[in-house]
C-alpha cells in the first residue's frame, strides 16, 4: 500500500500560514515511513490529509496512485488501520470488545462476527502481546498496554497500511521499544507503517525512510542517515545540536546542545 | 451476569409488573373480580376499570418507559456522557411544548398523528437548540456546558407551556396539566395504539444501529477511520431518539429519570456493548415506568400521584452520585 501527497497544501480557516504548503512525498509499499518535526510543523494535518478527513486546498493525497476522496470510508477502513493520538473512551469496555471494533469495516452494522473474523481478532491480540488481557476493562490498563490494544484493534482490521499518531508519546523505554519493535514487524511482513514520532534517535533506527517537516514544508526526506544531519535539524527546531554515530548501534543520534534559544 | 439471562428476567419482570398493575389499582378488587372482568363478565364498572383503564395502562406505561429508556441510552452514546437524559436535556420539554400548543389551538381531536408530531417538532427544536449552544465555541463538546444548556431549555420551554396554559380555557387547562408532571392516568386504547405505532418501529431501527453506537463510544475520530458514517449515525440516531421521546411525551406527558436510571442499571450489569444495552434498556425501561407507575397508585390511594415524581425520587439521587463521579478527574 503506497501513500503520496503531490504539492499538497492544507490552510485551515481563519489560520494566516498554511498548515501544509506544497508537500510532496512517497510512502513506498512495505516500508516504515517516520514522520518527524517541531509541534506545530504539520505532522498530524499530513496524516489527516493522507486519510481524507480534513480538506485539501490544492494539490493531491493519493492511496494506492487514487486519489483518497475516491476511497469509501469502508473501503479506506479494510485497507487502513490507524490508531489517533488520543481517544477518549466513553464507557467501561473490555480489551477483546475494543479490538473486534477491528472488524467493524468488514460486518457492517449488522453482520454477525463469523469464523474470520473471531480468527483476526485472535491473531491480532496474540500478535500484540495483549490476549491474556482479553477480560480486562481498558480504562484500567496502563498507557502501554492500552497502546497495544489500539494497535491490535488496527491490526484486526487485516489492513494493508498502519497509520500513527504519536504511538510512544509518554511511554517509558520499555513499552516504546516494545511498540516500535511490533510496527518494524509489521513492516517486515509487507505491512506499509506511517508513523508520526518525536524520537529523532528510535526513528533513525526503526525507519526505513524519514520526512522532516518544518512550519509545513519538506524540510528533508530520505533514509535516516540523509535526514538526520545537524544543519538542517537545528534549522527545523531552531536548536543547536551534535550528531554523531550512535557507538552501540551505528546509526546516527541526535544531541541537543545547551545554551541554545538564541533567536 | 449474561445478557440473555438479564433479558429472560426483565421479560419475566416485566410480565408480572403487568400483572401485578392489573392486579392493584386505587380501586379495591379481589383477584376473583379481575379474572371475571378479564373473560368478560362480571358487572360493566369492573369490566371498565380492568379492561379499559389498567390494561392499556399497564401496556402504556411498558411502551413509553421502554421509548424514555431506548432514547436516554442513545443519548448517552450520543453525547459520550452517562448523564445524557431526554428530560435533563430539555428534549422532552421541547415535545411537551408542541403537545400543548396542539391541545391549546384545538387541534388535538383532528387525527391521533397529529399530538406526536408536534411534539417531535418540539423535540428537534430543543435538539438543535440546546447543540447549539453547547458547541458554540467551536470546540468539541463540554458536558457541564450541555447540562446547563439543557437545563436552561427546559426551563425556557416550561415557562412556554405555563403562558399557553394561561391562555387557554379551563378545559385544556385540566387536560394539560398532565405535561407539567407525567401521568399514565390518561391511557386508553388509542394511546396505547398511538404510542406502539410510533415506538416498536424506532426502537426497532434504532436497534440496528448499535454497532455504529458502539464505535462513537470511543470517539468520532476512530468511528470514522473504522469506516462509520459518523455524521449520518449521529443524525439517524437523534431524530430516531428525538421520536421516541415525542411519543412518549405526547401520550404521557414528561416523565423524567427513566432514560438515565434503567441504561446506568444495565450497564452495570452487562456492560457497554450497545447490541446487548439498548434492547435489555427497552425491557428495563418498560418494567420501571410499569412498576413506577403502581407505585404512583398505590401509595397515597385513592389518589393518584403523577408517575413522574416516583421516577424523579429514584433519577435525582442516582443524577446527583453521577455527576459527582463525572466532576471527580
Amino acid at each position: 500500500m503506497r501513500f503520496a501527497a503531490q504539492a499538497l497544501v492544507v490552510r485551515y480557516p481563519r489560520s494566516a500560514r498554511a498548515a501544509l504548503e506544497r508537500v510532496t512525498i512517497e510512502v513506498p509499499d512495505g516500508s516504515l515511513y517516520a514522520v518527524l518535526g517541531p509541534n506545530g510543523s504539520g505532522k498530524s494535518t499530513l496524516l489527516k490529509a493522507l486519510l481524507g478527513v480534513v480538506p485539501i486546498s490544492a494539490g493531491a493525497a493519493r492511496v494506492d496512485g487514487r486519489d483518497v476522496s475516491s476511497w469509501s470510508r469502508r473501503e479506506l477502513a479494510r485497507a487502513v488501520g490507524v490508531v489517533p493520538q488520543a481517544e477518549a473512551i466513553a464507557f467501561p469496555l473490555s480489551v477483546r470488545e475494543m479490538v473486534a471494533m477491528g472488524r467493524y469495516p468488514w460486518l457492517g452494522p449488522l453482520g454477525a462476527e463469523r469464523e474470520e473474523d473471531r480468527d483476526a481478532i485472535a491473531r491480532a491480540l496474540e500478535h500484540c502481546d495483549v490476549a491474556d488481557l482479553a477480560d480486562r476493562d481498558v480504562m484500567t490498563l496502563s498507557g502501554g498496554e492500552l497502546q497495544r490494544v489500539r494497535i491490535a484493534r488496527a491490526l484486526a482490521q487485516q489492513p494493508r497500511a498502519l497509520v500513527l499518531d504519536e504511538p510512544t508519546a509518554s511511554l517509558d523505554i520499555r513499552h516504546e521499544m516494545t511498540i516500535l519493535e511490533l510496527l518494524r514487524a509489521s513492516a517486515d511482513q509487507g505491512i506499509t507503517v506511517l508513523v508520526v514520532t518525536h524520537g529523532l534517535d528510535l526513528a533513525a533506527r526503526f525507519a526505513d525512510h524519514m520526512l522532516l517537516l518544518g512550519r509545513g514544508e519538506v524540510a528533508a526526506e530520505g533514509p535516516p542517515a540523509a535526514v538526520l544531519r545537524s544543519g538542517v535539524i537545528e534549522a527545523v527546531y531552531r536548536w543547536p545540536v551534535a550528531v554523531a554515530p550512535d557507538p552501540a548501534t551505528g546509526t546516527p543520534r541526535v544531541t541537543p546542545l545547551r545554551g541554545g534559544a538564541t533567536s | 451476569m449474561s445478557r440473555v439471562g438479564l433479558g429472560a428476567s426483565l421479560l419475566a419482570a416485566l410480565a408480572i409488573a403487568v400483572v401485578l398493575g392489573i392486579r392493584f389499582g386505587s380501586v379495591d378488587l379481589t383477584s376473583r373480580e379481575v379474572l371475571t372482568a378479564l373473560a368478560g363478565g362480571g358487572p360493566e364498572w369492573q369490566r371498565q376499570i380492568v379492561v379499559e383503564l389498567r390494561l392499556p395502562r399497564m401496556l402504556l406505561g411498558a411502551l413509553v418507559g421502554g421509548g424514555l429508556a431506548l432514547a436516554g441510552a442513545t443519548f448517552q452514546a450520543l453525547l459520550r456522557n452517562p448523564l445524557a437524559e431526554p428530560y435533563i436535556l430539555g428534549i422532552s420539554g421541547g415535545a411537551s411544548v408542541g403537545a400543548v400548543l396542539v391541545l391549546a389551538l384545538g387541534l388535538a381531536g383532528a387525527a391521533s398523528w397529529v399530538l406526536p408530531l408536534a411534539a417531535l417538532a418540539g423535540a428537534l427544536l430543543a435538539i438543535v437548540l440546546v447543540f447549539r449552544v453547547a458547541t458554540a465555541s467551536g470546540r468539541s463538546l463540554d458536558v457541564r456546558v450541555l447540562l446547563l444548556a439543557g437545563v436552561v431549555v427546559a426551563a425556557f420551554f416550561s415557562a412556554c407551556v405555563a403562558f399557553i396554559l394561561s391562555v387557554s380555557e379551563a378545559r385544556t387547562v385540566q387536560g394539560a396539566v398532565l405535561w407539567i408532571m407525567g401521568s399514565l392516568a390518561g391511557a386508553g386504547w388509542k394511546s396505547v395504539a398511538v404510542a406502539a405505532a410510533y415506538t416498536l418501529p424506532t426502537a426497532a431501527l434504532l436497534f440496528t444501529l448499535a454497532r455504529p453506537l458502539n464505535l462513537m463510544a470511543i470517539g468520532e475520530e476512530t468511528a470514522h477511520y473504522l469506516g462509520a458514517d459518523v455524521e449520518k449515525v449521529k443524525r439517524g440516531a437523534l431524530a430516531l431518539a428525538a421520536l421516541l421521546t415525542a411519543a412518549g411525551v405526547a401520550v404521557a406527558g414528561v416523565i423524567g429519570f427513566v432514560g438515565l436510571v434503567v441504561p446506568h442499571t444495565i450497564r452495570l450489569l452487562i456492560g457497554s456493548d450497545h447490541r446487548a444495552l439498548l434492547p435489555l434498556s427497552f425491557l428495563g425501561g418498560a418494567t420501571f415506568l410499569v412498576l413506577s407507575d403502581i407505585a404512583a397508585q398505590l401509595v397515597l390511594a385513592p389518589t393518584q400521584v403523577p408517575v413522574g415524581v416516583i421516577t424523579a425520587f429514584v433519577g435525582v439521587p442516582l443524577f446527583l452520585v453521577l455527576l459527582r463521579r463525572s466532576l471527580i478527574p
